[in-house]
């Protein structure tokens, strides 16, 4: 059998090398339901995209195989250096930068098929003019965007750009201008695209690219607004809505050259994020749908003096005081925060979990969901310092355990544990579920000072009869604890 | 069946999909899960791989379909490299006392 003969046999089946990927991504998905399969599940779904490549590869007719799989290896080697060099607590923003590759990947493609278009009139796997250039066009808007947010959101996390929320005068205005000016050329794009005639020889294409070129204008200035509005203890939302747009961008390529497997898998992924986006916005308190439309972080309120409430009333402790509570005590929960994984404290953390479950204390961790700068990226620094999994226990779980719990150590954590969210209806953070160590029999908060969490108020649990502060930084205060522990 | 009919049925159908089964993702593995969907979502490489290997008439759409395909190359392998040295790390507590009997924590 001739290599052509078997290229053309692999690119009838194409579709079914495609549906093959998909079904492993969705088994891969189902494995991570399960920290104990989820590893299998990667691999699974990794393979998947190999078996896409593969028959894209050996299928399409390449003209250039050299130059392709120099390409390849050279992203290949790129993408692990990046992988193994990356620090878990930096996992937010190199998550948001390749997402953004994800959106420029996307964006770009569609460019390319429209180039290849205007010079040969043929839309890529034959698909009807007017969905090809309706498809372009989603496609172009959403990669943009998400490069873009993705972009901002990058220099957020990483510290470049200030991490408060910028708002521009009017922004909602300005938004929906954006939107509803990309709505349009779009538009225009499709209406004057399809109509080029090209049975008569070479057409002038000036007009529909300058359509598309005010999409992704368009585009840009809205990814640009959105993300920089994004600020502080919202930063989780936004990497799971980029996500989720990446998939949708990748979803819009599929409708450009009718990829079925495109379709499918940027769906799923869409999907994903949206759900991830979800659950992030009824951690943190924030309407779904304004999240969507791009009002992430609300404007922030003027903040209560916090010397009303807690002048005369803080009580302080050390960590050789400290032990005595600690040896009294049976079950001990730990609510670790954003301020631990900054203060580089996991191991600490994880010697003081160590030494107390050995001497046979019930330690548990309550992770907030919105605990570190990306959706469940709390458990992924526990889970490094090798914190057992059955050990770290979401929101429901942990209030059930902490009703009955002796200690509560709160480790740079703030907002997530402030009570006034169940009552004070006139602060930012009212509604929004909370871990409630105040039912734990004796509170002991690690924190350099009394500066408030994101949300900018005080926390009255600061000054609860049972809570004891401990003002230093987690690093040293858990070592000193886990010294004194040993001592005594 | 006109394809766009098929493409949109299939787009509904995984979206739903996509939905019954994030779902049941504890919290607990959440961030694995977007490295791991954003991973998914670089399937984009094959398109990158039709342009930078098919369109030999134009050298603009070629260059930019290479552009395409080592970010696209970038973001699977990365992702799912970064996914799996997450989730190597999660360990039950019974698997971590194994561990620590071979020596190895």
């Amino acid at each position: 059998m001739s290599f052509e003969t078997l290229r053309e046999a692999i690119h009838s089946l194409t579709p079914i090398f495609y549906l093959i990927t998909v079904v492993m991504f969705i088994f891969g998905l189902k494995f991570l339901q399960s920290p104990r399969t989820a590893r299998r599940g990667n691999l699974l779904s990794g393979l998947g995209m190999l078996i896409a490549i593969v028959a894209t590869l050996l299928g399409q007719g390449i003209l250039n195989y050299t130059t392709v799989l120099i390409i390849m290896a050279v992203g290949s080697v790129i993408g692990v250096y990046l992988a193994y060099k990356v620090k878990m607590t930096d996992v937010p923003q190199f998550v948001a930068i390749l997402n953004g590759f994800g959106g420029a990947v996307s964006a770009v493609v569609g460019v390319a098929e429209f180039l290849v278009y205007f010079q040969t009139g043929e839309t890529p796997g034959g698909v009807p003019k007017t969905q090809f250039l309706t498809a372009v066009a989603a496609d172009a808007f959403i990669g943009t965007l998400t490069f873009w947010g993705s972009l901002i959101a990058f220099a957020k996390l990483q510290g470049i750009l200030s991490e408060k929320s910028f708002v521009l005068f009017g922004k909602n205005v300005f938004n929906s201008l954006f939107l509803l000016g990309a709505l349009v050329t779009g538009a225009f794009l499709v209406i004057t695209g399809s109509a080029l005639d090209f049975t008569k020889g070479p057409v002038d294409v000036t007009v529909v690219a300058i359509f598309l070129g005010a999409v992704v204008l368009a585009a840009t200035l809205l990814g640009l607004t959105l993300a920089m509005a994004v600020g502080g203890a919202d930063m989780p939302i936004i990497i799971a809505l980029f996500i989720s747009y990446a998939g949708l961008s990748a979803s819009a390529l599929g409708f450009t050259n009718a990829n079925y497997g495109l379709i499918m898998a940027g769906s799923l992924v869409g999907a994903s994020g949206l759900i991830l986006t979800r659950s992030m916005a009824k951690a943190i308190n924030r309407n779904f749908w304004a999240i969507l439309l791009g009002n992430i972080t609300p404007p922030s309120h003027q903040a209560t003096s916090k010397d009303d409430i807690y002048a005369g009333r803080i009580k302080t402790t050390t960590p050789e005081e400290y032990v005595g509570v600690l040896d009294a005590a049976q079950t001990i929960v730990i609510v670790p925060g954003y301020g631990m994984a900054v203060a580089q404290a996991q191991g600490a953390c994880r010697d003081l979990f160590n030494e107390l479950s050995a001497d046979g204390k019930e330690v548990y961790f309550a992770v907030h969901p919105v605990a570190g700068r990306m959706p469940g990226h709390m458990n992924v620094l526990l889970a490094e310092v090798n914190i057992p999994y059955d050990r770290l226990k979401e929101l429901d779980e942990s209030n059930e355990i902490l009703e009955n719990a002796d200690v509560a150590i709160i480790l740079g954590a703030n907002d997530v544990v402030n009570p006034m969210a169940r009552d004070a209806k006139d602060t930012p953070i009212y509604g929004m579920p909370i871990l409630d160590v105040d039912k734990a029999g004796s509170i002991l908060v690690i924190k350099r000072s009394l500066s408030p969490g994101f949300s900018g108020i005080p926390n009255p649990l600061f000054v609860l009869d049972k809570t004891l502060m401990m003002f230093m930084d987690a690093k040293p205060a858990l070592q000193e604890l886990v010294k004194a522990w040993k001592e005594r | 069946m006109d394809p766009i009919v098929l493409a949109l049925i299939l787009f509904t159908l995984s979206v739903l999909i996509g939905f019954e089964i994030i779902t049941k993702v504890p919290p607990i593995l959440h961030t694995p899960l977007v490295v791991a969907s954003h991973a998914m979502a670089a399937i984009m490489v094959v398109s990158a791989i039709e342009v930078a290997g098919t369109s030999a008439g134009n050298l603009a759409a070629t260059v930019l379909g290479g552009l395409a395909l080592l970010l696209g190359v970038i973001n699977v392998v990365g992702g799912y490299v970064i996914a799996d040295r997450m989730l190597a790390n999660f360990k039950s507590g019974k698997a971590r006392g194994k561990d620590a009997a071979k020596g190895k924590v």
